[in-house]
């Protein structure tokens, strides 16, 4: 069981929204953070590569805004074998490179931007992650 | 350097909403997902709240001719339906729902010093690197003009 957390998952996500109206206001730039981290993969030789990095930078370091206003950190509790993490992972880079985005890009951005690409890769995205952990937990049982 | 500090603090900020909405713990993310278990519908208020946000912010930000800190704004101009997009976006859902972490929820989380969000980090790279590989060898023997550039949403 994890704890239900409406009020603080809503402040959460608007900080969220607030980051990606942020980025396009400054930069004129989607907040997808696959596709920040693929252009950051390649080699750095455009001029995006040093905002992405400083996004990443900032990403990265965001705990310590946490520790400094709240004192203590959230939980981070992994049900999931090493092995599967592994897997998963993997399954997830090939995704949304393939599919040109993740919950950010598609789910957030390009939903805000009522964008068909992006409203059906969330649904579909959603719906097998639904059926993915209803299998694992309920028919393997794992 | 002024667009590098703002890409910095944006990153910062979207950082902060992960952590604090739980979209940084697989334990919460899996338990979304399980509506016929332990279901935890926390996740729903993440999607409303930057959804909300980012729906209005956006069009106010669209009024403007141009973003403050550069010469355009950089949309994805697709907008075919295509088994590519699906496909992956199939292949990421069933990755999510194996590890709980998506690419936002992952980074911000690095810092605990935890081993499984560098398995995943690996994990994703892995992933990246295979796509790009496999593209950049099939668009040598694709007609020219097959391999478009797709435009990164996400």
């Amino acid at each position: 069981m994890t704890e239900f957390t409406p009020l603080m998952s809503l402040a959460g996500g608007a900080l969220i929204g607030l980051a990606a109206v942020a980025l396009m206001g400054l930069l004129g730039r989607i907040a997808g953070i696959n596709g920040i981290l693929s252009g950051l993969i390649a080699l750095p030789n455009s001029s995006d590569w040093a905002w992405r990095a400083a996004f990443v930078l900032g990403l990265l370091g965001s705990p310590l805004i946490v520790l400094m206003i709240a004192g203590t950190l959230p939980a981070l509790s992994v049900p999931v074998s090493p092995i599967m993490i592994g897997i998963g992972g993997v399954l997830v880079g090939i995704g949304t490179s393939l599919g040109s985005g993740c919950t950010s890009g598609h789910g957030v951005c390009g939903i805000a931007r009522l964008s068909k690409r992006s409203i059906a890769a969330t649904l579909t995205f959603m719906a097998t992650a639904l059926i993915t952990v209803f299998v694992i937990r309920h028919v393997i049982g794992a | 350097m002024l667009k590098t500090f703002g890409a910095f603090a944006a990153g910062l900020i979207f950082g902060t909403g992960i952590l604090l909405s739980g979209m940084g713990n697989p334990a919460k993310v899996l338990n979304f997902f399980d509506l016929a278990g332990t279901w935890d519908p926390s996740l729903m208020f993440v999607m409303g709240g930057a959804l909300a946000v980012t729906f209005i912010g956006y069009r106010l930000v669209f009024q403007m001719k141009r973003p403050l800190l550069a010469a355009s704004f950089s949309l994805p101009t697709s907008t075919v339906l295509d088994a590519r997009l699906i496909g992956g976006a199939a292949i990421f859902g069933i990755g999510w729902g194996i590890a709980g972490f998506c690419p936002g929820g992952l980074l911000p989380v690095i810092g605990y010093g935890q081993i499984e969000p560098f398995i995943m980090l690996g994990g994703i790279l892995t992933g990246m690197i295979i796509v790009k590989a496999v593209t950049a060898s099939g668009s040598k023997t694709a007609p020219a003009g097959k391999a478009a550039p797709r435009p990164a949403q996400g």
